[in-house]
């Protein structure tokens, strides 16, 4: 557009619309400095400081990719992503299962199915220190309400906090007897959506509860299921309140999950640089489970269930 | 056929009541013990009730750490992050919902992308801004990042408000009224079920926060309740289980209690949206 035209040519928009831009700019503002200052900045300034070693007491020092090879040879951040994974292969199933059978025992059209869902629901709403505090006293080896139990009918007790090959099981038992009731509401609305033709049909000819399950609901539930199992994957990438409160990583690095090591290089030991590029690495595993779940169930991540 | 239904129906019961013990045992546990003498604690095999009852643990407690600030720190934050993030999400909605301006779709495709970022990507740089602002260790590091509002909620009351006919607005806009007259006279009043579920979430959300807290905040007096109560735990009193019970108790009750009034909010609020946690 020349400057002649310009001059002569009508405003391409009217005042009214000039008046919206501003409106949504002022009514914009207070999400836009949020957005920028505390997600978009940090995103890109997390990443230039992946690629510098940092204590926070000197200047910032341009390494390159170092942060990322040091990463790859780091035992302790294989031995993080072990156990990251075994506690996500731990949930994973274990809380479907429970969560499955609970939407489904209040799916059955039984009395009370309010109260109940008051009840499994407590746990998600509690807060996680405060639980994780009250489990590593029902875990308790010696004086624990747990290994009491156990010992009542006759089963010796288990050191589940204490032995390194128990513990990280204890702990996901915990993140499952806590979420459990989240998983489950999400469930439930999943099987009260499917139309209660398919079932009539099946029963009528003949098909088994077992057989209605497995050929009907699950096929049916597929989209909820998957992204229950999605979220449960990308929150437990994401432990770190429960390790903090009932282990701090140990016994020996046995707990020591992802985010907790993250934590300690960026918190405990001031490597900022490398705690940056831990960050990323684990940006990257959970964008592409992210990804994974967008174009399996080609909805927006983040608002699938409906 | 109907002994089939009774062997269903005791299956069913079954196991809603074992899932119902299951989620409601440490709650019960966490109270009794905060209730017992220190004697009864270490008891085998535990006693099932406290005899005598007692509130020491209570009362140690709010010696041992100043439980009181730290429970009005936490309620004080919360509250300001939910009231910032009801009305400035509120704002951004009505502006992507209502208002024409350019890249508003592109924009709106950021906001939602900044949903994929995980809080600990975030936490490093974001602990270096609140640093460099001179934030650390005060109320405006814990409530900054969070009070201007989150894309999620932004998100949640654009759907609901795109929901909402432009028929209601136009009577306003003859009538010469501009946009905040519409946004907080028709739109804010229309929303409400809409913020109920932001609200609760949110509550819930930053009462429980940890990780941000932890690493912005290093003064007793300054902690929130998550911080405070771990911290205990990690001191020389960490096994003093009814001070820490007791701590448990106080910290979740104010959940249980917006749990409760809030339940049916909650409820849909997950079944229809996946809110994330």
């Amino acid at each position: 557009m020349t400057a002649a035209v310009e001059t002569i040519a009508p405003p391409r928009y009217s005042v009214a619309a000039r008046r919206d831009w501003f409106a949504a700019f002022v009514f914009l503002l207070p999400n836009l400095v949020s957005i920028g200052l505390f997600t978009l900045i940090p995103v890109v300034a997390g990443f230039f400081l992946s690629f510098t070693n940092w204590d926070m007491l000197s200047d910032p020092q341009w390494v390159g990719l170092e942060n990322y090879q040091d990463i790859l040879k780091d035992r302790q951040f294989w031995n993080a992503l072990r156990n990251t994974a075994i506690y996500t292969l731990i949930v994973i199933p274990g809380g479907l299962t429970v969560s499955m059978l609970l939407a489904l025992a209040l799916n059955s059209k039984i009395k009370g199915t309010a109260i109940y869902q008051a009840i499994f629901f407590l746990p998600y709403v509690s807060s996680t220190v405060a639980i994780a505090l009250v489990w590593k006293w029902i875990y308790h080896p010696d004086y624990g309400v747990l290994n009491a139990m156990l010992r009542a009918v006759g089963l010796p007790g288990v050191d589940w906090l204490t032995n390194p090959s128990v513990a990280l099981i204890s702990v996901a038992i915990v993140q499952i007897w806590q979420t459990a009731g989240y998983n489950m509401v999400l469930l439930l609305a999943g099987l009260r959506a499917i139309p209660k033709d398919y079932y009539e049909a099946a029963r009528i000819d003949g098909a088994s509860p077992w057989t209605i399950f497995w050929s009907i609901t699950v096929p049916l539930l597929m989209p909820t299921i998957f992204f229950v199992t999605t979220i449960s994957i990308i929150a437990s990438f994401q432990v770190f309140n429960l390790i903090y409160v009932m282990t701090g990583g140990g016994p020996g690095n046995s707990t020591k999950v992802y985010v907790f090591y993250l934590w300690e290089n960026g918190f405990s030991f001031f490597k900022m640089g490398y705690a940056s590029a831990l960050a990323y690495v684990l940006f990257v595993i959970i964008l592409a489970i992210t990804l994974i779940q967008a174009r399996f169930l080609g909805r927006t991540p983040g608002l699938g269930g409906r | 056929m109907s002994a089939r239904r009774i062997v269903s129906a005791i299956v069913v019961h079954g196991l809603l009541l074992a899932g119902a013990f299951m989620a409601l045992l440490p709650f019960f546990w966490m109270v009794i013990t905060s209730l017992k003498v220190p004697e009864d604690m270490f008891t085998m095999p535990p006693e099932w009730f406290p005899n005598p009852i007692t509130f020491d643990a209570y009362e140690r407690l709010f010696s041992l750490i100043p439980f009181a600030r730290q429970f009005l720190n936490t309620l004080f934050v919360t509250v300001v992050i939910v009231l910032g993030q009801l009305l400035f999400s509120s704002m951004g909605a009505y502006a992507f919902a209502r208002l024409r301006f350019p890249f508003r779709e592109q924009l709106f495709l950021l906001f939602l992308a900044t949903l994929m970022v995980p809080t600990v990507v975030t936490l490093i740089p974001t602990f270096i801004i609140i640093r460099e602002f001179g934030w650390i260790n005060t109320y405006m590091a814990l409530i900054a990042p969070a009070a201007l509002g989150s894309a999620f909620a932004t998100f949640l009351l654009r759907q609901f408000m795109l929901t909402i006919p432009e028929e209601l607005e136009e009577a306003a806009k003859l009538d010469g009224a501009g946009h905040p007259t519409i946004f907080f006279r028709i739109i804010l009043p229309l929303v409400r079920p809409a913020l109920a579920v932001v609200a609760v979430f949110a509550f819930i959300h930053f009462w429980n926060d940890f990780l941000w807290p932890l690493v912005a905040i290093n003064s007793e007096s300054m902690k929130v309740l998550t911080v405070g109560i771990a911290t205990l735990a990690a001191s020389h009193y960490g096994t003093d289980w009814g001070v820490l019970m007791a701590g448990s108790v106080l910290t979740v009750l104010p959940l249980v209690v917006v749990f409760f009034l809030a339940q049916r909010q909650i409820v849909e609020g997950i079944a229809s949206t996946g809110l994330k946690g």
